[in-house]
């Protein structure tokens, strides 16, 4: 048998034998009846499920650059997005933004939380990298791993703290542990009515802008990576670290940088997801985080394009599962994707097969 | 992790039952470890710093105790419920039986701030500390029915009472709402240890679907958090719905850690609906599913929840688009109380000077029940106090005169409806069930 007669016998057995059928609602009869009923869901669920997508690639992405250079698993990074979310709020509250207010006043505190929560998560990460890994860089692979994990927890206590500062921050709220309701500044105009265009499709201005700066963040970051001086030097060191240092790159320079660059996407995925989710929780870090490393070992984890291909793909099953599953089975539907494709492709979708570096 | 995890619940759960029975027969005062008994320092609060300073002495004759999550977002609520236990002991200089016997109090917090919410390693932990102290004679508690669920086993074998302001979950007291060995598998010596002065949820799932009704919905979708609390109204709901002739296009159980529920609003959307029912709670991420209903267009459907949404986190939560959510409570709001219940309203605005969040009346009223039953017995006697207290008849509470029936639930069945305006939660009107 090829391969992939291998791979489709083994759906249909999971099918029809384990689990997916009769408990988790695939009934595919159902499913293509629903798609023919109404086709313009699909659409507007595939919208959705590309947004979604693009902002966990954008976390996805802090993963996978950290990995790439060092192999380490930064499980500090999704609350540090958490952290920026705060950070954003925090400057909203400053600018005395509320839900509502016209977009044009409110293109510079979001400018300016843009810059602060991307600044402030850079800031973070490269102390963290500098006090919380390097010490480790050279000890067994799991201490440093065990050090993420504790700076994970020191950060989601820095948000549980900040959320309970509502007597300098009274945009906060009432209760620290709470969700924290972000300003809705992006206006939530339907572009496809107002070009005119009668559909069911769902397509607002809001989801516009949050789709374009995800991917120009996406793209700057690829361009930077595989055009600059800087991002050779980045990815000579993935390669071969020692070998990097022969030639003359400041390997400690390099790490020190894409912990900057993979703390300013945290950062501006944080101000991002408060402006299109509009609530913010100290918790939220946590789940995120557990979905872009899904989407950064999905796609190969230490691939850049891998991480992107690994969010999107995790954004549109979950999408499409709430629609034609149901939303309590979404979660177990993305990770047993994740295992399926870990068991043919132990290194990702885009992942090289890699000796393991000694 | 999940397995360990479970079994060391478990064990948890054997081992407090070992402790229960010990706790009856000790005399001797157990030390408490400080890992083992998280205790709230009593009124001192960040959410509350206006709070008088406490007057009540954490020790005396004997001792009523409180489980309630004290950390996380429920703090609110339950700040509140312990000022008005408070309040009540104070009205009687914090002592019974004519000056004879000395009442003291002390919090428990049930909940951790890794959790954000009740813990059920905590709750256990706690209820054999509580059960193990055999001055405490009743406990009030606790916010949530799924802690309920675990304390009150705990504490059946020792006979020691549970009154409860604010456990709604119809099974643990009615036979027949729950699940098949509901209520009997939390009272294992078969003497009922369990009362609560808030109508259960039965009631209110059968009054929040007469409203929508009332309100105009035709097609309902109904959510549920999968929680014990949650889910279970949303049953009663969803039956008392298909029985006045509502029709429901949807039912489902969402993942209360999601991010967002974008993809699930625009598949209600699809079903054009034109009320959604929620059976959660605010912590359960009540805020994201109504932004993200207003997210995708859905801005004319009406979003109603039970008690557990009926909190100003909502609000905090949702912002604007929480204008215009219902949310059904088993009683009046503190502030639209007459009689009894107004003078109680005065006093304790004077006293905390905040307004009481809407549990705050039946923490009081559980005080009350707890102290009157003390004073009936006189003595550190858990289970003369807990059969004084569940035999109470006629009692002069803030919602008028109530008694506990046989399941020890109340024979109140007053409650409101509430909504959104202008940023704050108002009284709309009065349901009773027909």
């Amino acid at each position: 048998m090829k391969p992939w007669q291998k791979i489709v016998l083994y759906f249909v057995i999971a099918y029809f034998v384990l689990l997916l059928g009769p408990i988790a609602g695939f009934d595919l009869p159902r499913i293509v009846q629903d798609i023919i009923r109404s086709p313009s869901v699909l659409v507007t669920q595939l919208l959705v499920g590309l947004i979604n997508g693009a902002i966990i690639a954008i976390i996805a992405l802090g993963y996978t650059l950290v990995y790439g250079i060092i192999e380490l698993i930064n499980f500090a990074h999704g609350d540090l997005y958490m952290l920026g979310g705060f950070a954003a709020l925090t400057v909203m509250g400053a600018f005395g933004m509320q839900d509502g207010a016209p977009f044009v006043t409110a293109i510079i505190p979001m400018l300016v939380a843009l810059l602060v929560s991307a600044g402030l998560c850079a800031g973070l990460n490269v102390l963290t990298e500098r006090y919380a890994y390097r010490p480790l860089r050279n000890a067994p692979r799991l201490a440093p791993l065990i050090s993420a994990i504790g700076v994970s927890f020191i950060f989601q206590n820095l948000g549980l703290f900040w959320g309970g500062l509502k007597s300098f921050i009274p945009i906060m709220g009432n209760t620290a542990a709470a969700p924290k309701s972000f300003p809705d500044l992006l206006p939530r105009i339907d572009l496809l009515e107002a070009m005119g265009i009668q559909t069911k499709v769902d397509f607002t201005l809001k989801d516009l802008i949050v789709l374009v700066v995800a991917v120009s963040l996406m793209v700057g970051l690829n361009l930077f990576i595989q055009r600059t001086p800087a991002g050779k030097a980045m990815r000579a060191v993935a390669q071969n670290r020692d070998a990097a240092k022969i030639v003359g790159i400041d390997v400690d320079q390099v790490i020190v940088m894409t912990f900057l660059i993979g703390g300013a996407l945290a950062g501006s995925a944080g101000l991002l997801v408060g402006l299109y989710n509009n609530t913010i929780v100290f918790t939220m870090g946590f789940t995120a985080g557990l979905r872009a490393f899904t989407a950064a070992v999905l796609g190969g984890i230490g691939n850049i394009t891998g991480a992107m291909l690994g969010g999107v793909l995790i954004g549109l099953l979950s999408a499409l599962s709430d629609q034609y599953l149901s939303s309590r089975w979404t979660d177990a539907w993305v990770f047993g994707v994740l295992v399926l494709i870990l068991v043919f492709r132990p290194s990702g979708l885009l992942g090289e097969n890699l000796q393991e570096k000694v | 992790m999940k397995a360990p995890l479970k079994r060391s619940v478990l064990t948890l759960s054997l081992l407090s039952l070992c402790v229960g029975c010990a706790g009856t027969t000790t005399t001797t005062t157990t030390t408490e470890s400080p890992a083992a008994s998280p205790e709230a320092t009593t009124a001192a609060s960040p959410a509350d710093s206006t709070a008088s300073a406490p007057t009540i002495s954490t020790d005396g004759d004997v001792i009523i105790a409180s489980s309630l999550p004290m950390t996380g977002s429920s703090l609110g609520q339950t700040q509140t419920i312990v000022n008005s236990i408070q309040l009540a002991l104070d009205e009687v200089n914090s002592t019974v039986c004519d000056g004879q016997m000395k009442v003291g109090f002390r919090t428990f917090d049930d909940a951790t701030a890794a959790a954000g919410k009740w813990d059920p390693a905590q709750v256990t932990s706690n209820s054999n500390t509580i059960a193990a102290d055999s001055k405490i004679v009743a406990v009030i508690g606790t916010f949530n029915s799924g802690a309920a669920k675990l304390a009150v086993p705990i504490f059946n074998p020792s006979n020691l009472l549970m009154v409860s302001p604010a456990n709604t979950y119809p099974g643990l007291t009615k036979p027949g709402t729950g699940e098949k060995n509901e209520p009997d598998v939390y009272y294992p010596d078969g003497k009922r240890n369990f009362a609560r002065v808030v109508p259960a949820d039965d009631l209110q799932g059968v009054i929040a679907a007469n409203w929508s009704k009332n309100l105009g919905a035709q097609k309902v979708y109904i959510l549920d958090d999968q929680e014990l609390y949650g889910k279970g109204i949303a049953d009663v709901y969803d039956k008392t719905a298909k029985e006045i002739g509502l029709e429901i296009v949807g039912r489902e159980g969402i993942n209360a850690k999601a991010s967002d529920y974008r993809a699930l609003m625009n598949k209600i959307k699809d079903l054009e609906p034109d009320l959604i029912y929620f059976g959660g709670i605010t912590q359960n991420n009540a805020g994201q599913l109504i932004k993200d209903m207003r997210n995708v267009g859905m801005t004319d459907v009406k979003f109603m929840g039970p008690d557990g949404i009926f909190e100003q986190a909502l609000i905090d939560a949702a912002g604007q688009d929480a204008e215009g959510v219902y949310a059904t409570f088993g009683g009046i709001p503190p502030k639209e109380l007459t009689g009894k219940g107004k003078e109680w309203y005065d006093a304790y605005k004077a006293k905390f000077n905040s307004e009481p969040e809407p549990y705050a009346a039946y923490g009081y009223e559980a005080a009350q029940v707890v102290l009157a039953g003390i004073n009936e017995v006189c003595e550190a006697d858990r289970d003369a106090i807990r059969q004084a207290v569940m035999e109470t008849k006629d009692f002069p509470g803030l919602l008028g005169t109530w008694s506990f029936d046989e399941n020890g639930d109340t024979t109140s069945t007053t409650m409101s409806g509430n909504v959104v305006k202008d940023g704050k939660w108002t009284f709309a009107e009065t349901l009773d069930v027909k």
